[in-house]
């Protein structure tokens, strides 16, 4: 992005201001895509782990307390 | 003799409606660790929890309308089991002040430039209403009604919480805080963009 605020002394039109608004936003729009992208892969970088065994364990082993009526 | 319920102590046989359920229980652990993730921080912690919860649902299972959705479901569990535990323990709450302050120091540290720790730093920050209701609608992909089900509250508040929520990130992520008087963006913001751009483009 240029900035050219230092080379001269305007009155602002509202044109530039209008211009201004708009690139603001589009910026502001921007950053929350690119935080969203982040914030899905962080998410998603949990869920492509593999599974620890204890979870497929302790599964199991409510499976066949309820099941088998084992205890 | 052929009640709903099976005689204390019988064997019940396995239905087949919990061998469906299992089956797609199983294929919720890795979403529920990575939500139990976002909530408790530290990995362990956050595998005791989603474990806990895996193991209500089950027990639950009966209360569960087959063909619903069970993710959210099951998250909404996970969050109830998150809540009662962390009123149990005051502890808690002080261990991830601890956390957060470890944190704090290796974002500190120049050689750790991975902006996925700032954003967990900046998500830290915020409310943990905030916080939960845009990590189900902007990474678990709930829709607002669901989020609210699963927070149990009206849809207007999950809409409100997250678009505060993404409003405070962004602001802390800029310029490390809630002051919004740094116009231009920190080294966090720019790594998270160019990440994201990396990210995003078409593979």
């Amino acid at each position: 992005m240029k900035r050219d605020a230092k080379s001269m002394i305007e009155p602002i039109s509202n044109e530039k201001r209008r211009r201004q608004a708009k690139s603001s936003l589009d910026e502001a729009r921007l950053r929350q895509q690119a935080i969203g992208v982040k914030l899905r892969q962080m998410f998603d970088d949990v869920v492509s782990e593999p599974v620890p065994d204890e979870f497929l364990d302790i599964l199991r082993r409510a499976d066949a307390k309820s099941g088998s009526g084992e205890g | 003799m052929a009640g709903e319920k099976p005689a204390y102590g019988a064997p019940k046989p396995a239905s087949s409606d919990d061998a469906r359920f299992k089956g797609e229980l199983v294929a919720l652990i890795p979403h529920l660790r990575a939500f139990a993730r976002t909530l408790a921080g530290d990995p362990a912690a956050a595998d005791d929890l989603a474990q806990d919860a895996l193991v209500k649902a089950w027990d639950a299972r009966a209360s569960y309308q087959m063909g619903t959705n069970m993710k959210a479901w099951t998250f909404m569990i996970l969050r109830n089991q998150f809540y009662s535990e962390r009123r149990r323990s005051w502890r808690q709450t002080q261990l991830d002040q601890e956390a957060a302050e470890r944190t704090l120091v290796a974002i500190d540290d120049p050689s750790s430039p991975l902006a996925l720790d700032e954003l967990r730093l900046g998500l830290g920050m915020l409310p943990a209403e905030q916080r939960e209701a845009l990590i189900l609608v902007g990474a678990g992909g709930f829709a607002y009604e669901e989020a609210a089900d699963i927070c149990g509250c009206a849809v207007g508040t999950v809409k409100s919480r997250v678009s505060r929520a993404r409003r405070a990130l962004q602001s802390i992520l800029d310029d490390g805080s809630y002051d919004r008087d740094g116009l231009s963006a920190s080294d966090a913001m720019r790594s998270i963009m160019a990440d994201a751009e990396r990210l995003s483009t078409p593979r």
